[in-house]
């Protein structure tokens, strides 16, 4: 598990990782097989992922230790991927049972460009079904634990993915983001998380929840790692028709900015609604208290800190379960049982119609039906305009703010607004699987700028009682750079203060369970 | 406050093509009940003259050169049906027969 220098290579970020590549210190082959170990040895407790085949990512490994040709700074670096991600010949279900056993018969382009950029596929990860979910509980597979305590979960629905990478599984992950699924597992488990704009990173080949919300984006143990992981994956794709034909802003140099510490001049707005005076119902004392540190810390970095109200993010939760169900109810008409996937009841005493509600039946899970059914309510006639229409509206609104907010029309706004990335920290498994309410309280935060298709990132700020809090950091669409350089300074200021990494403490913790943190 | 009752549930279900059990109309229809009061909030929302939105970018039709491209391979998709003949996907019969 150590190299020749003694480096532990789980517990080494991606940059450091990709360096050691470049100077011929360690070999894709000698990562690969580090990550494999861990994973043969962890994996069976933690439940990150659904799929891993050691054969190929050693063969690949191989392949590119022994290819002549320069692929980039990624190259021989393994990578793990949400198992939404469509993959040719791997084994893909969107952690439903109504896909088990499928392969893909292409690549989605997230995949394609990892794959171009001769990264390693280390293995498909956990998640609630179809990303619905906010603790992988969801999943119909198995229960995925938090690596900083075995009895919690690690978010959702990118659960998977942040375990893997907080855990020592993967060195960096692909999640992807509809109201926070991105964001809120890195928050809980102590990794960055970065949920793109809208658009920015192709949908081509993610299996679709719901379209007007979904992203791509990475989870990573460094802001520098996101940024390069989101540097490989996003642009623009013809593939998808909501691409957006931007180039990407240069990600890696702003986080690299960001770490040199100075935000004089930044202009940072802290969202009332969402934690702050009058709005703090819901939300840990600890949590509030790490953001309130933050928050001095960014202002002793140069930062201009201004309170700003976005009164219509107080309507996001009930704006946001509405749309998403509704797009939710008609994407999932796709799993019928005709072309791919699950049929039951094809023994010729049913008819079609018979078999597919038969199908849907046994291969979707409970979240998954409620969502298809409340979503079906709300696009129906006679009460469309009173539920989706009105959310449609009340999503323009929260819009509004943001632009209100970011000064879009008159120049005098904040550059970034901030807000903590969840209202607690991680919660017992189990301990919400009952009370669909509660389990959506936990995307509070992260909805408004999925809603509005702005980026966000979630920068670990500290932990309460023993378990990570997170930061967000929201920017105007196409703004991801501002994310990138606040959460790099962030990262950087605490870095210094505590005298190693963030996730170092749980690498500590992990290898001497009976010293205080 | 709104409620589903279990026919509300039983008839979205058959709408959505989902097969719910009996257990499942009991369970549906009191949770889905309270996530719609929850979700009814929105209607709090003053929205006259607010147009809404569907896509947080603009929507614009795209298009490209209009040249033919191999598709996937006719034997790869079928690979992944649950059922095939004669190089197309089987189904169920949807017609009922003629005695």
């Amino acid at each position: 598990m150590s190299t020749p220098a003694g480096t532990d290579l789980t517990a080494t970020d991606a940059a450091e990782l990709g360096r050691l590549l470049n100077t011929g210190d360690v070999s894709s082959t000698e990562i690969t097989r580090a990550y494999l170990d861990r994973i043969a040895a962890d994996d069976g407790e933690l439940g990150a992922y659904l799929h891993v085949d050691p054969d190929a990512a050693l063969a690949r490994a191989a392949e590119l230790d022994s290819s002549e040709g320069d692929l980039g700074a990624l190259a021989g670096l393994p990578v793990a991927l949400k198992d939404v991600v469509v993959t040719e010949g791997v084994p893909t279900t969107s952690g439903s049972r109504i896909l088990e056993g499928w392969r893909p018969p292409y690549d989605a382009t997230v995949a394609a460009r990892l794959k171009a950029a001769g990264t390693v596929l280390l293995g498909k990860t956990n998640m609630d079904e179809f990303a619905m979910g906010s603790s992988t509980e969801n999943s119909a597979y198995k229960v995925t634990r938090n690596p900083w305590d075995r009895d919690r979960i690690p978010g959702g629905s990118s659960g998977g993915s942040s375990a893997a990478v907080a855990g020592g599984l993967a060195p960096w992950a692909i999640g992807t983001d509809t109201g926070g699924s991105i964001r809120q597992p890195a928050a809980v488990t102590g990794l960055v998380g970065h949920k793109p704009t809208y658009g920015s990173v192709s949908r081509f080949g993610l299996i679709a929840f719901s379209s007007s919300l979904d992203q791509a984006g990475p989870m990573a143990r460094t802001v520098l790692d996101a940024a390069l992981l989101h540097e490989a994956i996003g642009g623009h794709d013809p593939l998808d028709s909501t691409s957006i034909p931007a180039p990407l802003p240069p990600l890696a140099e702003c986080a690299r900015r960001g770490a040199e510490g100075d935000l004089s001049g930044v202009r940072i707005g802290v969202v009332r609604e969402l934690g702050g005076e009058g709005h703090a119902e819901g939300y840990e004392p600890g949590v509030l208290a790490r953001f309130g540190e933050a928050v001095a810390l960014l202002e002793s970095l140069g930062a201009e800190i201004r309170e700003v109200s976005c009164p219509a993010f107080d309507l996001a939760l009930p704006a946001y379960y509405l749309i998403a169900p509704s797009e939710a109810s008609s994407n999932l008409a796709r799993f019928d049982g005709v072309r791919y996937g699950l049929r039951v009841g094809d023994d010729g005493s049913h008819d079609l119609d018979e078999v597919m509600a038969l199908t849907r039946e046994q291969g979707f899970g409970p979240e998954v039906k409620r969502r298809i059914i409340l979503g079906t309510y709300a696009l129906s006639s006679g009460y469309y305009e009173a539920y989706y229409g009105q959310a449609q509206k009340v999503r323009t609104l929260i819009s509004r703010d943001f632009n209100a907010a970011f000064g879009i029309d008159d120049g005098h706004g904040v550059d970034v607004l901030i807000s903590p990335t969840t209202p607690t920290v991680a919660f017992p498994i189990g301990s919400r699987t009952d009370d669909p309410i509660a389990m959506y309280a936990a995307d509070l935060c992260t909805l408004p700028a999925s809603l509005a298709g702005v980026p966000a990132i979630s920068v670990p700020c500290g932990l309460s009682e023993g378990l990570p809090v997170g930061l967000q950091v929201m920017a105007p669409a196409l703004a991801d750079d501002r994310c990138y350089r606040v959460a790099a300074a962030l990262e950087a200021a605490q870095d210094a203060a505590r005298g190693h990494r963030f996730l170092d403490q749980l690498v500590r913790r992990t290898a001497h369970p009976e010293e205080p943190a | 406050m709104t409620t589903l009752s279990r026919n509300d549930v039983a008839h979205l279900a058959r709408l959505a093509r989902l097969a719910v059990t009996d257990e499942e109309l009991d369970l549906y229809a009191g949770q889905l009940s309270a996530v719609l009061d929850a979700v009814a909030q929105v209607q709090k929302a003053s929205v006259e003259d607010v147009p809404p939105t569907t896509h947080a970018v603009p929507m614009t039709n795209v298009v490209r050169p209009d040249v033919a491209r191999p598709s996937l391979p006719r034997d790869v998709v079928l690979a992944g049906a649950p059922a095939a003949e004669d190089d197309r996907f089987r189904v169920p019969r949807i017609l009922q027969e003629e005695a």
